[in-house]
């Protein structure tokens, strides 16, 4: 089974060891992702607060040149990616002037009905059904899911999972022998990119998500978004300073955590790449 | 040769800025059959009117063709006109100017060739058309009002005093609805059970009323005046006639454990109950679902205790057939749970709860008996925060209506909180506060002045709970526009109003409409706002929408007096849009052949066999197809389906349908 990878940005950098994970996971359930070949840019974080245009022109890119490649589906781990991508097309769908006129800016015309999966969307798709039986390592630590703000929304467009309290990481963690705990920061904002111009709010926002899984218990956070899992991290030091004390609790991807639930070297999966070690899982 | 009189009219500008109305007018004189055409500013009003009855008199017209707006408008209108000058009212026609030109199309030369078209056609069907005589048919003197709410109530005590006979059914085993579960009513404040128990007891002792609780409609055939309900009478295992209702049975029964739909889950109740002390009838029915003997065989303790042999195992439902004249809906409303919110915890923290709850804690019937206590563990909540619009006015939740009742009685609630617990702190988080009414905003402003609520405008995001606090994490979007952080110990959720459970169904039952919202549908939203489309079906209360109790009762009367006066004309007069079965001369008698295809699909059993015999030695002829005028609605099914072409409808005929639609064709 071949799918279509776009990495993005954030996997080939920060998050290289989401890649690496995803990577690794995909093989041992027979999945081979492919990445699409000149991708670019989704415009991320950006370009739809300045140019409407250049937001969807540069997901429509993309997009198109997998419909070239002859890709059904494409992989996007990144929830700013696949967040940009799922709106692209969703609203090129619904303008066909609009569609023209970007078509016009890429040149190149596409059918944009490939089908955009986010990395818990992929797992449900293909891998959950067989995760039981290739199971060699119950995951059995007490976890806090986080979601941030992007993986489940915009809902109109996305459909998938429910806004206000999402359960797919949870379920995915309990498949895997996990004890997931109901806390009050599922959804809630990490500062996101405010991370490069504001460090003291992120540091803010990032401990009230920190803090409170700490406080209730969780051996570790897991997130499947990389600004979140920065945040999260990268930015531990701050966090620290702002609460006062230092907290140990580790964040890592669903996929690290599935890929070492299946017998995956932590190695393999990136997990001595995180700022706040690993240690205890 | 007819003498057709045209009149087209301008509807001020609605139909002359698109349609040259003079040109129409002046084309229609030249068509075969019309001898008088002419057009006119505002042809329904009285110079309008009388225009058409001069013209009539005065070139002796045998047909009136009206150029104008839809006929559901101003077809009575100008019917009535030509019946006041002599001539049969259904020699009339109108020709849809407005809606199917006008209004569809832009100003041109194509525009006013469809009117000129349209025109033609009506002309040629009015040429056509043959005098007909509107039909009547008696009228059931009974009201059947569904759902002893109190709209139910008010609607049933309405009717009843104007002397007419009322059956009102309800679905639970006693009346009084949601207002019977609430504790004061804004914005008097009054006890909201003071005012609602003896209105009970007066519709339990009116002799023009017969109440049946523990019922629900089965089945509604037949028409206005004429209905015929079947009622499912569920049965209660309680022989009412024996039973005294001194409630030994229900301190007796072992099954203590059972959530009570009156307190909205915060009480508990028996199997066998009584909902509440002031219920009507005050006695007791048995839940069967949640019973000992009903679910495992065993038990019968209320039977061994009761005094007078009350209690009846066993008993099957019973059915019940009544002619009904008139149908008033009051089935009410519900609100939405807190389980329908994940931000704010899903359902699953005990003492974030909706108001409905919050009345049965501040109601002195309640399970606290009027002290506020959470739910959780029995304390007095020091700091409360009520979160209006939960589900309301959000489009994401799939509810972007208004629920209306929600500002005040959260203002209520804050209010009722403040004058209980005096050291408390209460925040209401709103959108905007919508106290349209009387004395209403004043209500409000007195929660805010005197006892010191605090209103903070913005949402709030989620509910989580920690260390047994309530964390509301909201916004106040007003000058500080600043997050807010609230420690509470209760929250109280002004969940949105929706239609009640079964909405749907019961609707598709009467053939009533309803919105997306399943709450039922009024046959114009100002013009008739009790009515429905259904005649002789009428709605009140908050099955059509939220409402509050002034409100509800106003729309019970109104609907009371629509019914009232349906029933109170003698006979009914219907349309004599019907099917017929032609007659001819013998020995034909009638094209009919007798085959009664029409009687296997029409609709309303409206198809009889009729025997035409030989006068002198009586011997049957032939057997032909009749039409019950009573029981036919013109659907026309049978008309097409007759292999004879036998059957046409009065008004629409075949050869009628075809002149108009030949006329459109051959221009």
């Amino acid at each position: 089974m071949k799918l279509g990878f776009y990495p993005g940005c954030s996997l080939n950098g920060t998050a290289r060891e989401y890649n690496e994970s995803v990577k690794a996971l995909a093989p041992v359930f027979g999945i081979e992702l492919v990445d699409i070949d000149d991708w670019n840019c989704c415009g991320a974080s950006a370009a739809h607060a300045v140019n409407r245009d250049l937001s969807l022109a540069l997901p429509a890119r993309t997009l198109a040149l997998a419909e070239k490649q002859g890709f059904d589906e494409i992989v996007v781990p990144c929830a700013a990616c696949f967040n940009r991508l799922a709106v692209a097309q969703y609203e090129l769908n619904k303008d066909e002037l609009l569609k023209k006129s970007v078509e016009k800016s890429i040149d190149m015309t596409f059918n944009n009905d490939i089908k955009i999966l986010n990395v818990v969307q992929f797992i449900d798709k293909y891998i959950k059904d067989k995760i039981t039986e290739k199971i060699s390592h119950k995951f059995e630590h007490q976890v806090a899911c986080y979601y941030g703000c992007l993986l489940v929304r915009p809902h109109k467009i996305i459909g998938f999972d429910r806004v206000e309290d999402p359960t797919s990481l949870d379920e995915l963690m309990q498949l895997i022998g996990a004890t997931t705990i109901d806390w009050g920061f599922k959804t809630e904002c990490c500062g996101a990119s405010l991370s490069i111009a504001r460090t003291d709010l992120v540091a803010k926002l990032s401990c009230n998500i920190v803090k409170d899984a700490a406080d209730r218990g969780a051996e570790a956070i897991i997130v499947a978004c990389p600004m979140c899992h920065s945040n999260l991290d990268m930015r531990r030091p701050q966090i620290d300073e702002y609460v006062g004390k230092k907290i140990s609790t580790p964040v890592i991807y669903i996929t690290q955590a599935i890929g070492l639930a299946v017998g995956i070297t932590p190695e393999k999966l990136g997990l001595q790449r995180h700022f706040v070690k690993v240690n205890t899982l | 040769m007819s003498k057709i009189g045209v009149f087209i009219c301008h509807c001020g500008e609605n139909i002359s800025a698109t349609v040259d109305c003079e040109r129409v007018a002046k084309s229609a004189s030249e068509m075969e059959g019309v001898a008088f055409a002419t057009d006119y500013k505002y042809m329904c009003s009285d110079p309008g009117q009388s225009l058409i009855k001069n013209a009539i008199r005065e070139h002796h017209l045998d047909g009136v063709v009206v150029g104008s707006c839809s006929p559901r408008m101003h077809e009575p209108t100008f019917r009535r006109a030509c019946s006041e000058a002599g001539l049969n009212p259904y020699l009339c026609e109108i020709a849809n100017l407005r809606e199917h030109v006008s209004w569809v199309h832009e100003k041109g030369e194509a525009t006013t060739l469809k009117a000129i078209d349209i025109v033609k056609g009506v002309v040629e069907k009015v040429r056509r058309n043959k005098p007909l005589n509107a039909i009547e048919v008696p009228i059931t003197k009974k009201a059947l009002v569904i759902g002893g709410g109190i709209a139910g109530i008010q609607a049933s005590l309405d009717i009843a005093n104007c002397g007419q006979k009322v059956i009102l059914i309800e679905k639970g085993p006693s009346i009084g609805g949601h207002m019977s579960q609430l504790s004061e009513t804004f914005p008097t404040l009054d006890c909201s059970q003071c005012i609602l128990t003896p209105r009970m007891v007066e519709v339990a002792q009116h002799p023009n009323i017969t109440l049946y609780t523990y019922a629900e409609l089965d089945k509604l055939d037949g028409f206005i005046g004429n209905f015929k309900a079947t009622i499912r009478l569920k049965a209660k295992s309680v022989d009412y006639n024996k039973c005294t209702g001194c409630g030994l049975c229900t301190t007796k029964c072992p099954q203590k454990k059972i959530p009570s739909e009156f307190n909205e889950g915060l009480g508990l109740r028996t199997a066998i109950f009584t909902p509440f002390p002031q219920a009507v009838p005050n006695k007791p029915a048995i839940d069967k679902e949640h019973c000992n003997y009903y679910q495992k065989g065993k038990c019968k303790v209320c039977q061994k205790f009761c005094p007078t042999g009350a209690i009846e195992y066993d008993k099957p439902d019973e059915f019940i057939t009544e002619d009904i004249g008139a149908v008033i809906v009051t089935t009410g409303f519900n609100v939405l749970k807190t389980d329908f919110f994940p931000e704010y915890g899903y359902g699953k923290y005990k003492d974030v709860i909706t108001g409905l709850q919050f009345e049965r804690l501040a109601s002195a019937s309640g399970p606290t008996l009027g002290e506020i206590r959470r739910p959780s563990d029995g304390q007095i909540p020091k700091k409360i925060v009520f979160i209006s619009c939960c589900g309301s006015r959000d489009p994401a939740k799939g509810i972007p209506y208004c629920s209306k009742i929600c500002c005040m009685y959260t203002a209520k609630h804050a209010m009722l909180y403040q004058h209980k617990v005096h050291d408390g702190e209460s925040t209401i988080f709103y959108m905007d506060v919508r106290a349209g009414g009387k004395n209403y905003e004043e209500f409000v402003r007195r929660a805010v002045e005197e006892d010191h609520v605090n209103y903070v405008r913005g949402r709030v995001a989620r509910v989580y709970e920690k260390n047994g606090k309530l964390i509301v994490k909201g916004v106040d979007t007003l000058l500080s526009a600043k997050p807010v952080e609230i420690e509470a110990d209760m929250v109280v959720l002004a969940t949105a109003g929706v239609a009640n459970k079964g909405a749907e169904e019961l609707a598709q039952k009467m053939h009533i409409s309803y919105d997306p919202y399943h709450f039922f549908a009024e046959a114009h939203p100002k013009l008739k706002p009790v009515e429905t489309n259904t005649a002789g079906i009428f709605l009140a209360g908050a099955c059509q929408s939220p409402k509050d109790i002034p409100e509800t009762v106003a729309s019970a009367s109104g609907a009371a007096v629509k019914a009232v006066s349906l029933l109170s004309q003698p006979t009914l007069v219907r349309e004599p849009i019907i099917a017929v079965v032609n007659r001819c001369a013998p020995p034909m008698f009638s094209t009919c052949v007798g085959c009664f295809m029409c009687e296997t699909i029409c609709p309303y059993n409206a198809i009889e066999h009729e025997e035409i015999k030989d006068r002198r030695t009586g011997k049957v002829i032939k057997t032909v197809a009749k039409i019950n005028p009573g029981l036919c609605q013109g659907c026309g099914t049978c008309v097409s389906f007759c292999r004879s072409k036998s059957i046409d409808i009065q008004g629409y005929t075949n050869e009628e349908m075809f002149a108009e639609v030949t006329a459109l064709l051959n221009k």
